[in-house]
């Protein structure tokens, strides 16, 4: 049935035929990495939002009169001009919602296309419901009316990162080092001024960024941070750069907390196991391991019974389905996205799986306001582990409405 | 000071296992006159086969297996592929390599997936040599010294002590008069073929644990094993050991010291902007050594074929 | 072909245009014209304007490869800037425009045109690897500079603009896919044009001297090294050109406009249609661009598929896709075609069944592997539904294409006696 779907996408490719949006479905176009070096984080995504669809929309009656939610994927190669491609792709299916988190560099893309979009074409405008990309500039000073992020972005997280080294009175030094990108600038620049002004007595004792995805060998960083007598670090590094550098600091000798964005799940869990325990920190919204919730816990069992190789690794995603699915029954449409973005302006959501805290959607930036936590990486049982590793994360400070007093530079043009 | 000397150390090992590449590749380059752009996939696919053999028998095992499974690839692609690619000329070879460059990767995530997979040291290397100043050394990596150094001798005694070195480097040179003279040069092809990329494996095999072994580990280090033989001059053995030391130590020091182009600037007597974010020089000015440290070998490169386009060490001109 | 002169300097000169050759370029543009009639849809709009681009691309990168010999692994830099430079002029003009879009990628060529000229400069002094190699230094450099220099390249994120802000032409502010895809089109034909007018002229013919003998062509008074940099200075231009059309589409350029993969992926393109040939990058940007979209869509292992196919094109096809093609132009012209018929109907269901079969095996490999538990049923070819944990269908696939394959070669002896006979010049030996 799913090919035949992609059968019809393909002829409607080929412009052979145009499939108009089909009035039982809602369609969303998962827009993610699915080959290429990115690809195991994109194909578990889609695994995620897939059961997602199925298990909090589907089976209990969809929205509406009973309109089901159909993820729609889309592989962007984790390039810009393919995600802009495939997004052409997609509204010509009718889709209306879009999701997408791997790369600021494509969300970057994909924020302002659709708002081109859907100036350009007000009869078939288009929502972004951005899970993943952090870069704080997508809700400042490219903030649009069609995007939503529903991830803590960069700022948060560190605001809520500072707050925890603020209370620790053994760091007094402190190493910041990451990948030579927007992100990673952010990550530094946040570290340095909310440190100066949470911990004036904490000395900087690093601030460096390293080229993206091209260092081979860490063990030269490694040094530097071991030699400069640093007592915890900061890096926001993700894929192949944090498992490099986690790993060379760690080997040669350095045994205080790492804090990290991105140092869990699709592998790097499994590849840090034992000697990461005690040392890697990481800051994220979601839930706890095991989940309070019976039935959260139910959902990841089930979940590791369908995808035995998968790892509920963005609870957020839950929180995108959700959070649609009822801004859809508020608008009483699926159809016009300007009805169900005004639904999703301000709303307010109580998590039924991971966490009792009510988060809110920040009508000023469209940011979602949530709890954010700071995780240890521990042994943890299994399903509710990582990789199936017998490794997972644990909370161990949570910081409630995390980054809800940071201001915003947004000034959003409503339709 | 003392970290100077780890610096040195941690550069050697970086620098001999660029060199456990280069000298497979120079050796084929300088028979075939073909650029072997898949090299660097063959030192994955030496460190994906040691891992799939370490989940059965352990380490040392894949030591010896995995390289051997590499090398007969690698002669069997000689033999169906590029012999019957050859008679199209370099170009067409060129782009055979490169398209198995390609095709080699795909196929390591169709089989392992795309994933880092946990391949680690040995047990039995799992501690700490010795320290020098708090900085300390893996035993792991004293062996990666000694096994580089080891290929290296073995290798230079075969090419110039022995009856089989003496036929290689004759063919290298007159191909036609080594085949006249009775000799199978398609075979000693094909046989350099293999042990080229057999040594590529066992140095995928020996860096897999170190530097991690996932689809990409082959991307990041083909073009600087390329850089490496260019510069060292291609065909020349010794010119490859010195390129790839170079190169090792060029990239280790540039990560170690945070030298900054500020100082830089400030010392030829240029005013820094206050409002370094308004600035149209920001980036120049915010500019570190480490930020720029993996493009020197390209920038090192480009000077080198510019002014002596026969590489350091090379002989002929290509 | 063009009339042989005596003398190498006007030599395809004399009647530029004859016109028979015009006619290929006028049923190019009435089809270009046509084409977003049939295919209407916003996705193949900007699917065929993609194809363009790369065409136009393809063409320039051939203008050194195929006509130059000299192989780049960086040709990526000189679209990249050039459309890196447009989107700059774009946003400059935004404020207060005083041209139209549409002359936008002159700016490009321009811009791809001055790094050519600074970089060819020292790069083509040498052919052959030492230029290929300074091609992979000055690519990986620019590539890298990229991430670096964030106030010209905007970082990972690139540097966006809006195509509308330029003035209106002749009523049109280019907000939507169609008119953009007029852009584009006419664009493509003004470029192809241009190159493929140059491979006409003595500097075009020069190109090729050097590249088969470059002491010859040194010998008879030419440098080699300026022919050379000249050539790679009008590939340079073309491809600005190309990266301005990339501007007006995507509205963004980022890093991935400049780094070693899209230089990488020009090669092959250029490769898998012909080098040999003026139309061989137009048929491998088209085949390319297909895969890529339209393949990606149906399979999560498109990029191993394209892996295969090009392997197999340099083993087998060395002068791609085109060269298949006009091998049968010989038994066309004797019109001895007909003889092909039939061996070729023989060869076409095995053909079929042995590349569907072996795909069918990769998938339930690839599916078996990867899919999630209880997910085993699987569906191929859209409406083949099973079990792919199940032995079955995968012995049925490897025994299909094993005796597919046992087939082809029983067969290939038979194509063989027919190929020669209809590339006989003589009548029918039977």
């Amino acid at each position: 049935m799913k090919s035949l779907k992609k059968f019809a996408l393909g002829m409607a490719v080929a412009g052979l035929a145009a499939t108009a949006a089909a009035a039982e479905t809602v369609k969303i176009a998962y827009i993610d990495p699915l080959s290429g070096p990115f690809a195991a984080t994109g194909t578990n995504g889609l695994h995620q939002y897939q059961f997602a669809a199925d298990t909090l929309v589907n089976e209990r009656g969809g929205v509406l009169d009973g309109q089901m939610f159909e993820i729609v994927a889309f592989d962007n190669k984790i390039s810009p001009k393919e995600s802009l491609i495939q997004l052409q792709v997609a509204i010509d299916q009718g889709i209306r919602y879009v999701v997408q988190g791997n790369s600021s560099g494509v969300a970057n893309a994909l924020t302002d296309a659709i708002a081109k979009h859907n100036d350009r074409n007000p009869d078939d405008r288009v929502l972004f419901l951005n899970y993943s990309a952090v870069d704080p500039a997508l809700t400042n000073d490219k903030c649009n009316f069609w995007h939503f992020r529903f991830d803590a972005h960069a700022d948060m997280k560190m605001d809520a990162l500072t707050d925890v080294i603020a209370e620790n009175e053994d760091i007094k030094k402190i190493y910041v080092i990451g990948q030579d990108y927007s992100f990673g600038k952010a990550v530094a620049s946040a570290a340095v001024r909310m440190l100066t002004a949470k911990r004036p007595d904490i000395e900087i004792v690093g601030n460096e960024l390293h080229p993206i995805g091209n260092v081979q060998d860490f063990t030269p960083y490694a040094r530097k941070v071991v030699s400069s007598g640093a007592d915890a670090m900061i890096t926001g590094n993700w894929g192949s750069d944090m498992l490099g550098l986690g790993k060379a600091v760690i080997e040669n000798g350095f045994s205080g907390p790492i804090y990290t964005y991105y140092a869990a799940a699709d592998g790097i869990t499994a590849a840090f196991g034992e000697t990461g325990v005690g040392s890697l920190k990481l800051v994220a919204e979601g839930g706890n391991n095991p989940p309070s919730k019976p039935e959260a816990q139910e959902y990841v069992r089930a979940f590791k019974e369908k995808h035995p190789d998968g790892n509920i690794s963005q609870s957020r995603i839950t929180n995108v389905v959700q959070m649609l699915a009822m801004a859809i029954d508020d608008a009483g449409t699926a159809t016009d996205v300007v009805q169900v973005a005004n639904a999703l302006e301000g709303m307010e959501f109580t998590d039924s799986l991971w966490s009792d805290n009510p988060m809110v959607m920040r009508p000023d930036d469209h940011q979602l306001i949530q709890e954010v936590h700071i995780y240890g990486h521990v042994p943890v049982e299994a399903p509710f582990d990582f990789d199936n590793s017998g490794y997972g994360l644990k909370y161990e400070n949570s910081i409630v409405n995390a980054g809800a007093d940071l201001p915003t530079t947004c000034e959003m043009e409503r339709p | 000071m003392s970290l100077f000397i780890v610096n040195i150390l941690d550069g050697l090992v970086t620098g001999l296992l660029l060199f456990m590449l280069c000298s497979g590749l120079t050796l084929i380059f300088s028979m075939m006159g073909v650029l072997n752009f898949a090299h660097a996939s063959f030192y994955m696919l030496g460190a994906y086969f040691a891992y799939q053999i370490s989940m059965f028998t352990g380490f040392w095992a894949g030591l010896i297996v995995a390289p051997i499974i590499v090398g007969v690839m690698g002669a069997l692609i000689e033999r169906y592929g590029l012999r019957r690619v050859h008679q199209y000329g370099h170009v067409p070879e060129l782009i055979f390599t490169f398209g198995l460059a390609l095709l080699i990767e795909e196929f390591v995530q169709f089989f392992w997936g795309r994933q880092q997979v946990p391949y680690n040291p040995p047990e039995a290397l799992d501690f700490t040599a010795f320290a020098i100043a708090g900085n300390t050394f893996p035993a792991y990596k004293v062996f990666m010294i000694f096994m580089a150094i080891a290929l290296f001798l073995v290798l230079l005694y075969i090419l110039t002590r022995t009856r089989v070195g003496m036929t290689i480097q004759a063919a290298l040179s007159y191909p036609e008069t080594v085949q006249n003279l009775g000799h199978n040069v398609p075979m000693v092809f094909m046989g350099v073929f293999g042990v080229g990329t057999a040594m590529a494996g066992l140095a995928g095999v020996i860096a897999g644990p170190v530097m991690g072994t996932f689809p990409g580990m082959a991307f990041t280090l083909g073009a600087i094993v390329f850089v490496c033989i260019v510069v060292g001059g291609l065909g020349s053995l010794w010119g490859a050991l010195v390129a790839s030391l170079l190169i090792g130590w060029m990239q280790t020091f540039a990560a170690s010291y945070n030298l900054r182009m500020e100082d830089l600037l400030i010392w030829l007597g240029f005013e820094k902007p206050t409002l370094m974010w308004e600035s149209a020089w920001q980036d120049l000015w915010t500019l570190t050594l480490p930020q720029v440290g993996p493009i020197l070998p390209y920038l090192f490169m480009v000077i080198v074929l510019v002014v002596r386009p026969q590489g350091l060490f090379g002989k002929r001109e290509t | 072909m063009s009339t042989p002169s005596t003398n190498p300097l006007t030599a395809g000169t004399s009647r530029l245009v004859p016109l028979n050759h015009a006619l290929p370029w006028i049923i190019a543009a009435v089809a270009l014209f046509l084409l977003p009639v049939i295919f209407d849809s916003r996705a193949a709009l900007t699917i065929m304007n993609q194809m363009a681009i790369t065409i136009v691309f393809a063409l320039a990168y051939n203008m050194l490869l195929g006509q130059g010999g000299m192989l780049s692994f960086g040709h990526a830099v000189y679209m990249g800037l050039g459309g890196f430079f447009s989107m700059h002029v774009l946003n400059w003009m935004s404020d207060d425009p005083w041209l139209p879009l549409p002359v936008l990628p002159i700016f490009g060529g321009f811009f791809g045109l001055l790094f050519a000229f600074l970089i060819g400069w020292f790069s083509t002094r040498r052919a052959g690897t030492t230029f290929a190699m300074i091609s992979l230094g000055v690519g990986q450099l620019v590539a890298s500079l990229s991430i670096i220099i964030v106030i010209f390249f905007g970082g990972e994120e690139g540097i966006s603009g809006n195509r509308t802000d330029m003035l209106p032409f002749f009523g049109w502010d280019f907000g939507q896919q169609q008119e953009v895809y007029y852009l584009t089109a006419v664009w493509l034909l003004i470029a192809a044009l241009g190159m493929y007018l140059y491979s006409r002229t003595p500097m075009g013919r020069l190109a090729n001297a050097v590249r088969d003998n470059e002491e010859r062509a040194e010998f008879l008074g030419y440098s080699q090294r300026n022919v050379r940099w000249i050539s790679f200075c009008a590939s340079g231009f073309f491809a600005g050109i190309a990266g301005a059309l990339f501007a007006i589409n995507f509205e963004i350029l980022t890093e991935e406009n400049l780094n070693l993969a899209t230089s990488g992926s020009i090669l092959l393109v250029t490769f898998l249609g012909g080098v040999g040939f003026f139309i061989g990058p137009i048929i491998g940007a088209i085949v390319f661009t297909l895969l890529q979209t339209v393949l990606s869509l149906h399979t999560e292992i498109w990029a191993l598929y394209v892996g295969i196919l090009f392997v197999a094109t340099v083993m087998f096809f060395p002068f791609g896709l085109t060269g298949l093609l006009a091998l049968h132009v010989m038994p066309w012209k004797l019109g001895k075609i007909g003889y092909l018929v039939k061996p070729y109907a023989k060869m076409a269901v095995p053909t079929l069944a042995f590349i569907l079969s072996t795909a069918a095996v990769l998938e339930i490999l690839f599916h078996a592997r990867h899919a999630g538990r209880g997910d085993n049923e699987m569906t191929i070819y859209w409406w083949l539904t099973f079990d792919s944990h199940s032995p079955l269908p995968m012995i049925i696939g490897l025994v299909i294409a094993g005796v597919s394959a046992y087939a082809l070669v029983k067969l290939a002896p038979g194509l063989k006696a027919a190929w020669d006979e209809a590339t006989h010049m003589g009548e029918a030996g039977k």
